[in-house]
């Protein structure tokens, strides 16, 4: 035996056999690194609020509040400037309905669909269409919008006051379209933690395949489905691409899905465009609108999230 | 999954006669059914018929003039997209530098070392599902704000990128913390078992496992910071731009918004450019795609 390996027996005798590890330094390095990296995502969320408060501070220093979330005319860059938020927000609202009326029940039947009818070789067909309708850039949704969607609805319209050449009706429609993939994919997500045996006793007392998916499965989801459904009104009041092209950029107080209006997001792009100067009432809207759109997709995202939650606690 | 107590194989297998007798599937089963079908039948159609109607209309101009011209606001007819393409190639090149690091490694501290009952774990849990619904055109807003005018760095392929990588920031992280959980705790115990320290269990036995699913999950992130222009609405994107981005300073357009640009246009050409721009986009997003299936398909780890 060679002396230091004698030597380290003997140290180990004296000190207990298993000697205390080397405290490693590494490893404490890493976490501090790691953590580090998942401040990253506070931060944005911190640079968001600081980017949009003091802006928007100095817009309602200047612009009372009542004033902008009452007011019904949106002309901040002319003369006399009038800055009533109203018209962008029954815009957002009007869009989002109609997207809604398309999403929800397109969106929820694929889901019912996929979850409780299809075979696989179905499932492996359609998902990846879902996927593909997802991944579609928004602004190529907006021009087919406009080029196709819209001259198609003047066309078989009947009577002669169809719809504008930019319109509510058809933006509001392909955002619907965009949005089938959250709505889909969440629900089926929820539809499918429902635990087998409660289909398979709905089964054993004699329930068809449609009540089982309507009686059984469809309530045992229903808080994943409000929040996909939540989930996709965010998306809609946030879509900015598709409202920009193809339902115009007028400011317009109307409830008349055939007419052009610009929504929130479609008057934060177009004032962005104008690349204003810094401190100008005119880039401060950006941000009051901006600061508006945050709270209203902020609250539709909290509820979202705690209504997942809650099923996954339920099944998972 | 659907299978009920009879399942369909079950129910094919058994001879026509043999079911419960006379009943058939009533209509109201049928109808029903039928409107199911026709909600995935509507997605398709409409997937169908946009992207038909976007090669047809971009069939006279769908020639490589598209990738080697520049913009041209007087003659439409030869322009090209040159500028916008190299553009969007130099935007998602650091957007990818800078959010897939930072993406990995916070899903490795989510899952491996994070703690879920301590609030502040629960705080980064809740921040990172809210950002990813947050609208893109509130990150503009931050990258105008903050990074453009606050840090001044101007509207540039900087901001851009660092606008665009806190975008798809939370998408990386989601994707990443999938593929990691799908490895097998089992894994990670015969490693610690055997001594390894955490991080050399995470570095060799739970990141190697985890690498093809976070890469499918990466790129298709980045496809989608390749499809976003709202918030480079903000940041000058639009900006008419006739040259190939030499820098990180260097002003910039991308795809989506050069094609946002053309459709704004009232000429017919533009209509056919803009289509023909968008067929260069969705092969871009199509090739991207396919990348990341096949990574899922060939390397993925069956446990």
């Amino acid at each position: 035996m060679t002396g230091p390996r004698r030597r380290e027996r003997a140290a180990a005798g004296s000190s207990g056999f298993l000697k205390r590890s080397q405290p490693r330094h590494g490893e404490k390095v890493v976490m501090v690194l790691l953590a580090a990296a998942s401040l990253v995502s506070v931060l944005t969320t911190v640079g968001i609020v600081i980017a949009l408060i003091p802006p928007a501070a100095e817009f309602f220093q200047k612009v009372s509040f009542g004033d902008f979330i009452t007011g019904t005319e949106w002309s901040p860059l002319f003369k006399p400037p009038h800055f009533g938020v109203l018209p962008l927000v029954t815009a957002t609202l009007m869009v989002t309905v109609i997207a809604l009326l398309v999403a929800v029940p397109l969106g929820l039947g694929a889901a019912v669909y996929l979850s409780e009818y299809a075979r696989p070789r179905v499932r492996s067909v359609f998902k990846p269409v879902l996927e593909v309708l997802a991944g579609i850039p928004t602004v190529v949704y907006g021009f087919f919008a406009l080029k196709a969607v819209t001259p198609l609805l003047q066309d078989i319209w009947p009577g002669d006051d169809g719809p504008q050449v930019f319109n509510a009706l058809s933006a509001g429609f392909v955002m619907g379209i965009m949005i089938i993939p959250t709505v889909a994919s969440l629900s089926e997500d929820a539809m499918s933690a429902v635990p087998q045996d409660l289909r398979d006793g709905a089964f054993a007392l004699g329930s068809s395949r449609m009540q089982v998916s309507t009686k059984v499965v469809f309530p045992a989801a229903l808080s994943g489905i409000v929040a996909a459904v939540v989930l996709g009104i965010s998306r809609a009041i946030g879509e900015t691409m598709i409202v920009a092209v193809a339902a115009g950029g007028r400011p317009n107080l109307s409830f008349d899905p055939l007419e052009g209006m610009q929504t929130m997001t479609a008057f934060i792009a177009a004032a962005g465009i104008g690349d204003l100067p810094t401190g100008s009432t005119g880039y401060q809207t950006i941000f009051a609108v901006g600061s508006l759109l945050f709270v209203m997709t902020l609250v539709m995202n909290l509820v979202s999230i705690r209504l997942v939650r809650r099923y996954r606690e339920v099944y998972e | 999954m659907g299978s009920g107590l009879l399942d369909e194989d079950t129910a094919a297998a058994l001879p026509e006669g043999r079911r419960l007798e006379g009943r058939g599937v009533p209509w109201r089963e049928r109808l029903f059914q039928l409107g199911l079908w026709a909600s995935l039948a509507v997605g398709v159609v409409f997937l169908a018929s946009l992207l038909v109607y976007v090669v047809v209309e971009a069939w006279p101009r769908l020639d490589l003039r598209i990738l080697t011209h520049f913009p041209d606001i007087i003659d439409p007819s030869n322009a090209g997209a040159q500028s916008a393409v190299m553009g969007t190639i130099w935007v998602i090149a650091f957007t990818a530098l800078y959010c897939l690091p930072t993406g990995i490694l916070t899903a490795i501290y989510l899952e491996e070392y994070a703690d879920p009952h301590r609030w502040y774990n629960r705080v980064v849990e809740i921040n990172i599902q809210n950002l990813a619904a947050v609208p893109s055109i509130v990150y503009g807003i931050l990258g105008l704000g903050i990074i453009a005018r606050g840090m001044g760095f101007g509207q540039t392929v900087l901001t851009a990128s660092l606008t665009l990588s806190l975008l798809v920031l939370p998408t990386v992280i989601i994707a990443a913390r999938e593929a990691i959980r799908a490895v097998p705790q089992s894994i990670r115990e015969a490693s610690l078992a055997l001594g390894a320290t955490r991080w050399q269990t995470i570095r060799r036995q739970v990141l190697p496992a985890a690498v093809p699913g976070m890469a499918t999950g990466s790129i298709l992130a980045l496809s989608r910071a390749i499809g976003e222009a709202a918030p480079l609405l903000l940041l000058g994107g639009l900006a008419f731009i006739t040259f190939n981005p030499s820098g990180l300073d260097s002003p910039f357009t991308v795809l989506p918004i050069q094609i946002f640009n053309w459709i704004s246009q009232s000429r017919a050409e533009f209509i056919s450019l803009a289509s023909a721009a968008i067929v260069v986009l969705l092969v871009i997003l199509l090739a991207m795609n396919s990348l990341a299936i096949w990574l899922r398909n060939h390397y993925s780890h069956r446990w």
